[in-house]
């Protein structure tokens, strides 16, 4: 009888000190539990988004053999949306044919000797640097290379510097 | 045909259905509203002037038929149009040359889904110059916000779905306007948008789900909330 009345006192003193109590602690496992569970669905659903496996066409290809294109001619591969320049005799680089504007494609105008884009008049010279219109950057300058049968290869992934040529 | 109404409404399908009587007494008018789900979100007085048409313009409400008349036909067009490439072109041509009424309900489609941008634009240049978005309506203008978002969205998505020439830069364009955002935000969601990093077939498949099913939903709950807030504060 004393001892019950003293195990009352006490539970209402730890209740009144905002002490652990079952309702607090079960509430706090299951809301935990909860929170773990829609934070570790959402990370999953995050995941889930981001395909991990691509079918897109292959960054590197073949862009034909030198004698395809004729000395200080700039050449547009539609299909793979770059410009294949031969400034001279035996300087080459590939440049990007889309516009870092807005993402359409570029087109070579040879009698004013510039590359324009259509949708919002972005203007590049030969070497690709912006000369007027929206455009941010300049167009970018991809990784040209001769393979064993002296075919240009492009690869699309592989960016480099604006003074990299390939010299044949 | 007297006697047959009175039976009507005596029987027990009827009453089953509308549990009050017949709207002839201001309790049982009241009744009509509150017991009937479609209109029980009406608020128990509205102030004269808001039911003038030239407060209001019905914009919301022609916002509202559009959204109906787009999910109806849309629904329909979904029966034809299957979300691959090159698939989905021919399905958009055979809608319009070989399925019957199916160029009528495209072009409805279509219409009606440019009619919905100009309208809800102009339903909120409405709200803006009847005042209507002060307290205690903030909140609602803010979700109006959220629904004029929401039906560009759904019109932008809807864009890509013909998958011709026009679809395909204009979806080239938009996504690499949010690929203008900094700190690589842009990337990622332009990638999301995507799914990969050209305009292909996994892009279709995500603008057809995000038209078809993610942003129709949101809307029509955030349409819910918005109307149930507009009745709350006395308006129609």
């Amino acid at each position: 009888m004393e001892n019950s009345k003293l195990m009352d006192q006490e539970e209402h003193q730890q209740e009144e000190t905002n002490l652990l109590t079952r309702r607090y602690f079960l509430e706090i496992v299951g809301g935990g539990a909860i929170g773990v569970a829609a934070v570790g669905s959402m990370v999953l659903t995050a995941q889930f988004l981001s395909p991990n496996v691509l079918l897109e066409p292959s960054l590197k290809f073949k862009a034909g053999s030198v004698e395809n294109f004729p000395p200080a001619s700039v050449t547009l591969n539609k299909e793979q949306k770059v410009f294949i320049v031969r400034a001279r005799e035996g300087y080459f680089y590939a440049l990007s044919a889309v516009c870092p504007h807005l993402g359409c494609i570029a087109n070579w105008k040879g009698e004013e000797g510039i590359i324009a884009c259509p949708c919002h008049g972005s203007k590049f010279d030969q070497e690709g640097r912006v000369l007027g219109g929206p455009a941010p950057r300049s167009l970018v300058r991809f990784s040209l290379l001769l393979d064993e049968q002296k075919q240009l290869i492009v690869d699309k992934g592989l960016v480099v510097g604006e003074d990299v040529i390939l010299k044949v | 045909m007297r006697t047959f109404f009175e039976q009507l409404f005596r029987s027990q399908v009827w009453r089953s259905v509308f549990r009050h009587g017949l709207p002839e007494s201001n309790r049982t008018r009241a009744e009509a509203i509150f017991f009937n789900f479609f209109l029980h979100v009406h608020p128990t007085k509205v102030r004269k002037r808001s039911v003038r048409f030239n407060y209001t313009w019905g914009l919301g409400g022609l916002s509202f038929g559009l959204f109906i008349i787009l999910t109806v036909t849309g629904a329909l067009l979904m029966l034809y149009y299957r979300p691959s490439a090159p698939q989905a072109y021919w399905d958009m041509k055979d809608l319009q040359f070989v399925v019957s009424s199916g160029q009528f309900l495209r072009n409805m489609h279509r219409w009606a889904a440019h009619a919905m941008v100009a309208v809800v634009f102009l339903h909120m240049l409405r709200v803006f110059y009847t005042g209507s978005y002060r307290p205690p309506k903030e909140f609602n203008w803010v979700i109006g916000v959220v629904l004029l978002v929401a039906t560009i969205l759904l019109s932008y998505t809807g864009y890509l779905l013909p998958w011709d020439q026009l679809a395909f830069w204009g979806i080239s364009v938009g996504t690499n306007m949010a690929r203008a955002m900094p700190f690589g935000i842009g990337e990622k969601i332009s990638f999301l948008l995507l799914g990969g990093n050209i305009v292909g077939e996994n892009a279709l498949v995500r603008f057809y789900v995000l038209h078809c099913f993610i942003l129709p939903v949101a809307a029509m709950v955030l349409m819910g909330i918005h109307f149930w807030r507009v009745r709350k504060d006395g308006g129609v």
